[in-house]
């Protein structure tokens, strides 16, 4: 592990790679996820879904399956007046069971609850569905014909929420949303370039592959909704399923144990309405665990068509970027609208750009719906802004990497107006990836290089609050609404927690996301709980820590002398009290605690948006196999340009992860329709990388301290994985001559484009 | 209700009679009727590894092995690697080299892990990449697993290249 450290120092055990907290459980198979979980009376769901991918529903038949032995209830969405339907994170637009019609095929339209999951399936083969298919799009471009087939066709049904509305502008009925970013004098811009580069670009429907399935179980009490589930932002869910049960949100406890993986695909509400509707009707616990196959269907990355056109001055400066950008969201909305925000800001990439304008927009398609993926916009614009770099860069005949040295936006610089600085020292980040790469040597027939940047506006909104209570053994509990999903948050906020009350981190323990008994946080995604969370962790030691020092001076010391605050206690005199003698002062007995509380919002330090820039900086080198088309990393370097590396080890297996991730999806990984059904819904046929495809990895740490967190933090997970795809485009282009412009890169989309690269015309 | 058969198996060294439906799973029966819910279940379907087990000392994917089949055999789950309080050598790696972010893969994995180190003792770290390559993680990028085998193996060299 390579890190480059030149930030404030940080106390013991902030910045250290202490084993993980979970370790112990994950390893003896003693931790419990969600589908692990079982209580008494539980009843279980399983679901009858569409096989058409738009269609009216003329009528449902239950009453075989509702004789069948074992089936506790059936529920159609007529069985649910009491409910409301529709939720979704930007438009509330996704009835948790198909109402009238559905709109992709694979849309729940019929669940059955039975005594065991076996029986349940049983009784789904006795139901019949009677359905007039409608026609149908599959695709963001077919979908805003004239004569398209209209997917929503009340728009009233539709109600934008959470600051959406602005966004919701129906210049076809097929729009979901429309996004925009734009500064300066476009046509200024490209009147005054000595290059204009103009191209399309496409990034494929991807699935994220978290290895636990979505799924959750709901039990109902005396007016209360208790639901577990394997998602990212407990709090989220917590007030779609409030809206859809009528109940105050005190009234729904959601409790997120360990998640098997999320990526950003087990953000917001999936399964934990329709979950908790079943409940309702059965009278009892119930469990719905989706397949895999069931999983694809129900959430995927959007895919995205970039037209980009980039002005260029001689020496390769950008003047400016004009970009159209068509996302497809699939059957509903679900997150996408703020996928569309987030591509609109992210595609200008991390430079100095004159003008800009960029418009997305996001369309319903009768495919499996999107929502938000690690990355969130960022790979499927980078892949187009990072190209044109390179090609920029070959049409003026300078080095790439210089051509970025000359555009990259330089610490503090505002990539837009009312934007935060650039809190990352690019150039140098450049420098590391150029050193490991040894940019610049020769190398064989069929190799190229590539090194490519992004800069995302991530850590989302800054809405955290989290409580540390210091018990009068001065031992610490930490709570907060902060998910761990395998990112390491147990491990790193309980760094922070011990290195900010100056506690033994054996001392420090964390109780995570469940809404009764946690504080409030926001969401696990956007890389933001490092930066945010630890910051309302540090906010409340800090509050708790005021506490005792009154308490001291108050109980221990009331005619003085003067308390001093030491690290890990006070000192009255020549004698040192640590923090459990103080709070047993406070009551006057053997026992008590003290509760810190800590919030962070739109304020002080974290006032500006966005809370901080996620940076991407990565290199590779790769080889073609010109007879097969096959391409192969065979070097990946990835700078991790995080602030502070809390727990570098954490820190290097996020960023290894992701870049893997990046590496799957721009060379294999993509879900493919065709006649409206999905042909490679499953783990056989959406192949993901395996051992077999690591290249030689260059993890590298970059700690310079200028990130809002504590000691220069800021987030990090996503950003190696955005640019990767561009840069294997560009190190491909550099070892054979070719532009690919359309992910994944298939052995056969690049044996095409060397057949004809070399005059030939390839079999259709 | 479905007819039964009985099957006896021995899991993690005890002997267990069960009777169970001809088409349970071994991953269906270590899960609901022994709770061990250490073994995973992802893409049901043999392609993922998350439910490797070990049958009389092979890696069999547990989702799709029937139960039945297993009669008379040893069964190993992630619940029977530790022994004594003790973490197992390959435990004591994961943990040490951060083999694991999510953890859903991880039981697959140090099952898969000891039947390849059963085989190979001191195996080369192509051969860790090539042994494991039936097991998926979409966490880790596998980097730090493998450094994890070979640690786990005594063949890891502390600052070699990582793949």
């Amino acid at each position: 592990m390579k890190r480059v450290i030149s930030r404030p120092d940080a106390p013991f055990p902030i910045g250290e790679a202490v084993p993980r907290r979970d370790g112990i459980d994950k390893v003896t198979g003693a931790g419990r996820f969600t589908v692990d979980l079982g209580m008494p009376g539980l009843a279980h769901a399983r679901l009858l879904r569409s096989p058409y991918p738009h269609a009216r529903i003329r009528s449902i038949d239950t009453a075989a399956a509702r004789r069948h032995p074992g089936v506790v209830t059936v529920v159609t969405a007529d069985d649910l007046p009491d409910v409301h339907l529709e939720y979704g994170h930007a438009v509330a637009d996704h009835p948790m069971i198909a109402t009238g019609k559905v709109r992709f095929a694979g849309e729940p339209v019929v669940a059955v609850v039975a005594e065991d999951p076996v029986t349940a399936e049983e009784a789904l083969r006795l139901i019949s569905v009677d359905y007039e298919p409608l026609p149908f799009t599959t695709s963001a471009q077919a979908s805003l014909a004239d004569d398209a087939p209209v997917i929503h066709e009340q728009p009233g049904e539709q109600r934008a929420h959470r600051g959406f509305s602005e966004d919701i502008e129906r210049t076809h009925p097929n729009v979901c949303s429309h996004s925009k970013q734009a500064w300066g004098d476009i046509d200024d811009a490209f009147a005054r370039a000595d290059l204009v580069l103009d191209g399309e670009y496409r990034y494929p429907r991807s699935y994220a592959y978290a290895m636990e399935p979505y799924n959750a179980i709901a039990r109902w009490g005396e007016g209360e909704l208790t639901v577990w589930t394997s998602g990212q932002h407990p709090y989220m869910v917590r007030e779609d399923l409030a809206h859809c049960f009528d109940l105050p949100l005190s009234a729904v406890r959601v409790i997120v144990p360990y998640v098997g993986g999320g990526y950003g695909s087990k953000s917001y509400t999936k399964v934990e309405p329709l979950t908790a509707a079943l409940a309702l009707r059965a009278g009892r616990p119930v469990r719905l665990v989706l397949t895999i196959d069931e999983s694809i269907l129900t959430t995927r990355g959007d895919a995205a068509t970039v037209r980009l056109r980039s002005a260029f001055d001689r020496e390769g400066h950008l003047l400016g970027r004009q970009a159209t950008i068509l996302l497809d969201t699939g059957g509903y909305a679900e997150n996408s609208p703020l996928v569309g925000r987030k591509a609109a800001n992210r595609l200008g990439g991390p430079y100095r750009i004159p003008a800009l304008e960029v418009t997305c927009s996001v369309v319903y398609t009768n495919t499996n719906p999107a929502s938000s993926f690690r990355g969130f916009g960022a790979p499927q614009v980078t892949l187009a802004g990072e190209s044109q770099m390179d090609e920029a860069a070959e049409r003026l005949g300078i080095d790439p990497v210089e051509l970025r040295r000359r555009n990259v936006l330089l610490p503090g610089e505002r990539p837009w107006a009312n934007a935060r600085g650039i809190d990352a020292d690019l150039l140098a980040d450049l420098d590391l990836a150029s050193e490991a790469l040894d940019w610049g040597s020769p190398l064989p027939p069929g190799r190229g290089r590539a090194i490519c940047l992004s800069a995302s506006d991530a850590g989302s909104e800054p809405m955290s609050s989290s409580i540390v209570r210091v018990h009068h053994d001065g031992s610490v509990t930490v709570t907060c609404g902060s998910t761990e999903m395998g990112q390491g948050s147990s491990t790193v906020l309980a760094q922070m927690a011990a290195g900010e009350m100056g506690v033994p981190l054996e001392h420090v323990h964390l109780l995570q996301s469940d809404t009764a008994a946690v504080s409030y946080d926001r969401s696990t995604g956007a890389s933001r709980t490092t930066t945010l969370m630890g910051l309302a962790i540090q906010a409340a030691a800090q509050d708790a820590r005021a506490q005792l020092v009154q308490w001291a001076q108050e109980n221990l010391a009331p005619d003085g002398p003067t308390v001093v605050e030491e690290h890990d206690g006070v000192r009255i005199g020549d004698a040192h009290h640590d923090w459990g003698a103080v709070v047993r002062s406070f009551f006057g007995g053997s026992a008590g605690e003290v509760v810190g509380r800590g919030y962070i919002r739109r304020h002080g330090a974290t006032a500006e948006m966005p809370p901080f820039w996620e940076i991407g900086c990565v290199g590779v080198e790769v080889s073609v196999d010109e007879s097969t088309g096959v391409i192969r990393v065979e070097k990946l370097v990835t700078v991790g340009d995080v602030g502070c590396a809390i727990n570098p080890q954490l820190v290097e297996g996020q960023d290894i992860g992701a870049a893997m991730m990046g590496l799957g999806m721009a060379t294999r990984e993509e879900l493919i329709y065709e006649d409206g059904n999905l042909m490679n819904g499953n783990l056989f046929d959406y192949r993901v990388p395996r051992t077999t495809d690591l290249p030689e990895l260059v993890p590298i740490i970059a700690e310079r301290g200028d990130g809002v967190g504590l000691y220069g933090a800021k987030g990090g997970g996503e950003g190696s994985l955005n640019p990767v795809a561009a840069a294997i485009a560009n190190a491909v282009s550099r070892a054979s001559g070719i532009r690919l412009r359309e992910a994944p890169f298939t052995p056969e989309r690049v044996w095409r484009a060397i057949q004809e690269r070399d005059g030939a015309t390839p079999p259709a | 209700m479905h007819d039964t058969v009985d099957v006896a198996l021995d899991v993690n060294g005890t002997p267990r009679t069960l009777s169970i439906e001809p088409r349970e799973t071994l991953a269906e029966v270590l899960r609901e009727r022994l709770a061990l819910t250490g073994t995973k279940v992802s893409c049901d379907a043999q392609v993922c590894g998350a439910c490797t087990v070990l049958v009389d000392g092979l890696a069999v994917s547990a989702c799709t092995y029937l139960a039945v089949d297993a009669d008379g055999r040893a069964v190993w789950t992630v619940e029977g690697l530790a022994t004594d309080r003790e973490l197992a050598p390959i435990q004591q790696a994961f943990i040490d080299h951060a083999g694991f972010q999510c953890g859903f893969c991880t039981p697959g994995m140090l099952m898969a892990a000891t039947a390849l180190l059963a085989e190979d003792p001191s195996p080369t770290r192509e051969a860790v990449i090539h042994g494991m390559e039936g097991n998926l993680c979409r966490c880790t990028g596998y980097a730090h697993i493998v450094d994890a085998v070979l640690a786990a193996s005594g063949t890891h060299r502390e600052g070699e290249p990582q793949a």
